[in-house]
């Protein structure tokens, strides 16, 4: 490389500058998105925000190890979880879980029950739902099952790119995502019936 | 016509909400919540709820925050 001819070298240096800036431009045109996520992956907004701006430093620092044409908010998420694994986050016990059959549909169920309706009109039952309590529900899932929830529903990212985000299978996204779900009806039908 | 869980639907109805099935499971699910009157309502309470999830727990980016991850950048701004 010493013996490049400068003009040669120049051009090198001048398209990676270029490639750099495209980089930094595309990744800060998603942060928006990448918030979002964070958002509900820790419990305050102060962490969230500390946490995108560690990612972003990371980002920036290692762009090089991104491939272009790849899935660039995919690449962004998987430094921000694994800097908040590094966090440290406690390990939470699975909570009990309602048995299968009746876990899927616990919360139409109890929802149902509660108005004394025999017929659902199911989305005006959603609707009966306050932010408040998605928020507080969506917190007190264990992280396993919340960060899984959250990339699939919140940050509508696919099973493989989850999968790969969390490293994990895509058979274990699809159990953490059904259980996590199946978690989140559970706590929003305590809350919406108590 | 059913009036409960069902095993086929349980199977299926996650990949068709995240619209993660192959045409042919799109078809199977599909012909399925045709002939099943409870998973249809429940596909319908599901798909409304993360729907409801995805925007209510959507929050946007505080201000200012912008402006710092901008600062990050090491390439001229």
């Amino acid at each position: 490389m010493g013996e490049a001819e400068p003009e040669v070298e120049g051009r090198r240096i001048a398209g990676e500058a270029r490639d750099r800036v495209r980089f930094e431009e595309e990744a800060l045109a998603l942060a928006d998105q990448v918030y979002r996520v964070a958002r509900r992956l820790v419990g305050t907004r102060e962490e969230a925000e500390d946490l995108v701006q560690d990612t972003y430093g990371r980002a920036f620092r290692s762009w090089r190890s991104y491939t272009p044409g790849t899935n660039l908010r995919a690449w962004l998420l998987r430094i921000l979880t694994n800097l908040n694994l590094d966090r440290g986050r406690k390990v939470q016990r699975t909570p009990d879980m309602q048995p299968i059959e009746e876990g899927d549909y616990y919360l139409a169920n109890k929802m149902a029950e509660s108005a004394g309706e025999l017929v659902l009109d199911q989305d005006r039952v959603v609707e009966r739902l306050s932010q408040d309590s998605i928020v507080t529900a969506l917190s007190s899932l264990p992280h396993d099952f919340r960060d899984t929830v959250v990339l699939v529903d919140i940050g509508e990212f696919s099973y493989a790119d989850a999968a790969q985000i969390l490293d994990v299978p895509i058979g274990t996204v699809m159990s953490r995502l059904h259980r996590g779900r199946r978690l989140l009806k559970q706590k929003l039908a305590e809350e919406a019936i108590s | 016509m059913s009036h409960g869980p069902c095993d086929a639907c349980e199977e299926l109805l996650q990949g068709y909400l995240d619209r993660e099935l192959t045409d042919a499971e799109v078809v199977r699910a599909e012909s399925h919540l045709d002939g099943c009157e409870y998973c249809r309502r429940r596909y319908t309470f599901e798909d409304s709820l993360r729907k409801y999830v995805r925007t209510t727990a959507a929050e946007r980016m505080p201000m200012g925050l912008m402006e710092k991850l901008t600062q990050l950048r090491s390439a001229g701004a």
